[in-house]
């Protein structure tokens, strides 16, 4: 039973020589073979590369060379450029799209000697909380599959649930790392604004995109993240600041931790979710952590704030599939004002022309001011109030969605309801915190996610607090039916 | 605030996007409940707050050196292009 443990222990298998990586390697094809049919979660698999890529690592490993990604497999989310490899971002648009070079974390997870099987499915250009969006089709959630497993890395998480790959990676804009790994119940980890590289991710928002990882546990998403992280001159806002030793501080104690409980996420929060926070709180209090009530007035307004802000980057970062270099282009065009029209109009789908055309609008002449302006400054102030609240505490500790997965199709023709899945995962991102979200319980048989936020560069801060609960706990061992 | 359905296509039109007959209607109705959604935002008070430019405090957007240190690689990207003769991308004649 490959698929049940943990990275740590599959390293170990290997470098035991007890299992191979190319027999790892098989062991995760085939049940991507046997169960992605049903699931959807990934636009590509591959296979040849997978088993060359592990029959190297098998020759590193003979060679003496350790490592903890050393020979692992893993599951890329199709927003990654991959050098020869189709890279769609969902996107009818990309569908023919063969990257011509990897992305930074492509690049550092493959040296570490990570196998990749496939790029996972996830709502087109990143655009959706339920990987509805996808030209692929929706993924379904290995808990339910009438259900969504959230978006917009809707496939990595459904992927990592289903025990299809031991972690795959995503991308966190406004949600699309925790939101999904809350309804799939595991781990995922988006770290701070700068600190893993942008380099060769398809743009969505720029200011607010952030890669990370899912994972089965915190330990797990560490190890991880540890490889991903660190300063690419490649990517113009990744920030030159050393990346501690994730692992290292994970076993530290929680005596003393401050944990912040903000007002704003537990107004109006349905008391079955209340519920579930207050057992994780009794377990951190368990371990010696103390809460305060912290308040951050003005978070109300992050999702209003971020549907100007991301639409408005979107709209600028998206105007370069124009239908000439790269990607899709109409049929029999008349005129170039017809090659960009129909390339574009028939290339994307509903909800990214939706984005594109909320951005167009709101950075538009006469409306700059009142939308885009107002939104940033806005922003400013929901960041100032979080740095204050990191002034009195240590973490901040909330629900990460408001409701268990929803049913497929439940949501598609009202965007706003739509948006505000987001609601408690969106002001890290405005922000630019790290934010972490695991499993903490059910509600109607689905999981459901617990969010930790840290102040700046605090990665190991959060992952420390997410393992010390998971030792306590077994809510991250908990696997859907007909995948164990 | 509702948006009219000439202001859409102004918008369309701005964005560089054809939107179909059928397309239109839903668009009118969801751009506008989503203007409406954002104008939240008057309410937050602002005055004195300047717009924020990066998340980060005291960082700022790195330049590099002005060196070369790409290659040409035109015949890889051009692979991906949907027309291209001679090295040059076509697209349909601009001048008449």
């Amino acid at each position: 039973m490959l698929h049940t443990l943990s990275i740590g222990a599959l390293s170990d298998l290997l470098g035991r020589r007890e299992v191979s990586s190319v027999e790892l390697t098989r062991h995760f094809l085939a049940r991507i073979e046997r169960h992605d049919a049903a699931l959807n979660s990934l636009i590509t698999t591959t296979a040849d590369q997978a088993l060359a890529a592990a029959a190297d690592a098998d020759r590193r490993l003979q060679r003496g060379e350790t490592g903890p990604l050393l020979g692992i497999p893993l599951i890329h989310k199709d927003i990654f450029c991959t050098e020869g490899v189709r890279t769609s971002c969902g996107s009818r648009m990309l569908d023919n799209f063969v990257a011509p070079y990897d992305a930074t974390v492509v690049e550092r997870l493959r040296s570490a000697g990570g196998v990749m099987l496939g790029k996972a499915n996830m709502d087109e250009f990143a655009m959706g909380s339920s990987n509805e969006t996808s030209y692929y089709g929706p993924v379904k959630n290995p808990w339910d599959i009438s259900k969504v497993p959230g978006g917009s890395s809707g496939g990595s998480a459904a992927a990592t649930a289903a025990r299809l790959a031991p972690y795959a990676t995503g991308t966190d804009t406004g949600g699309s790392i925790r939101q999904p790994a809350a309804l799939t119940g595991i781990t995922g980890i988006k770290p701070t604004y700068g600190r893993v590289s942008r380099y060769g991710i398809v743009a969505f928002a720029s200011s607010l995109d952030q890669a990370g990882v899912f994972a089965r546990s915190a330990a797990d998403a560490a190890t991880v993240l540890q490889a991903m992280a660190g300063f690419d001159p490649r990517d113009s806002t990744s920030v030159d600041v050393p990346v501690p030793d994730y692992a290292a501080s994970l076993a530290q104690p929680l005596k003393g931790l401050k944990i912040g409980l903000l007002a704003e996420f537990f107004d109006g929060l349905e008391a079955r979710n209340v519920a579930l926070i207050e057992a994780a709180l009794a377990v951190y209090r368990s371990l010696g952590a103390e809460t305060v009530d912290v308040s951050l007035p003005h978070l109300p307004l992050s999702v209003p704030t971020y549907y100007v802000v991301a639409p408005a980057e979107c709209s600028s970062n998206l105007s370069r599939f124009d239908g000439v270099r790269f990607g899709y282009r109409c049929a029999d065009p008349k005129d170039l004002m017809d090659l960009y029209k129909r390339s574009r109009g028939e290339g994307f789908g509903p909800e990214v022309k939706r984005r594109i055309m909320t951005g167009t609008y709101v950075l538009s002449a006469g409306y700059f001011d009142a939308y885009y302006l107002k939104a940033q400054k806005a922003r400013q102030l929901i960041t100032d109030e979080f740095r204050a609240a990191f002034t009195q505490v240590d973490l901040l500790l909330g629900p990460t969605t408001p409701t268990p997965a929803f049913a497929i199709g439940a949501k598609v023709d009202d965007p706003i309801t739509m948006y505000l899945n987001d609601i408690y995962t969106i002001g890290a991102n405005l922000a630019g915190l790290p934010g972490l979200s695991m499993p903490c319980g059910s509600i109607d048989g689905l999981p459901m996610g617990l969010q930790l936020i840290g102040p700046h560069f605090a990665e190991a801060r959060v992952l420390n607090a997410a393992h010390q609960y998971q030792l306590a706990t077994d809510w991250h061992l908990q696997t859907p039916r007909g995948y164990e | 605030m509702s948006l009219t359905r000439q202001e859409v296509e102004k918008i369309a039109h701005l964005a560089r996007l054809s939107i179909s007959e059928q397309e239109m209607p839903i668009y009118v109705s969801s751009l506008s409940s989503i203007v409406d959604f954002v104008a939240e935002l008057a309410r937050a008070d602002t005055g004195n707050v300047a717009p924020m430019a990066h998340p980060l405090v005291g960082l700022h957007q790195r330049l590099r050196g002005d060196v070369v240190t790409e290659t040409d690689q035109h015949e890889r990207y051009q692979a991906n292009a949907p027309s291209v003769q001679a090295a040059l991308y076509v697209v349909p004649r601009v001048i008449e």
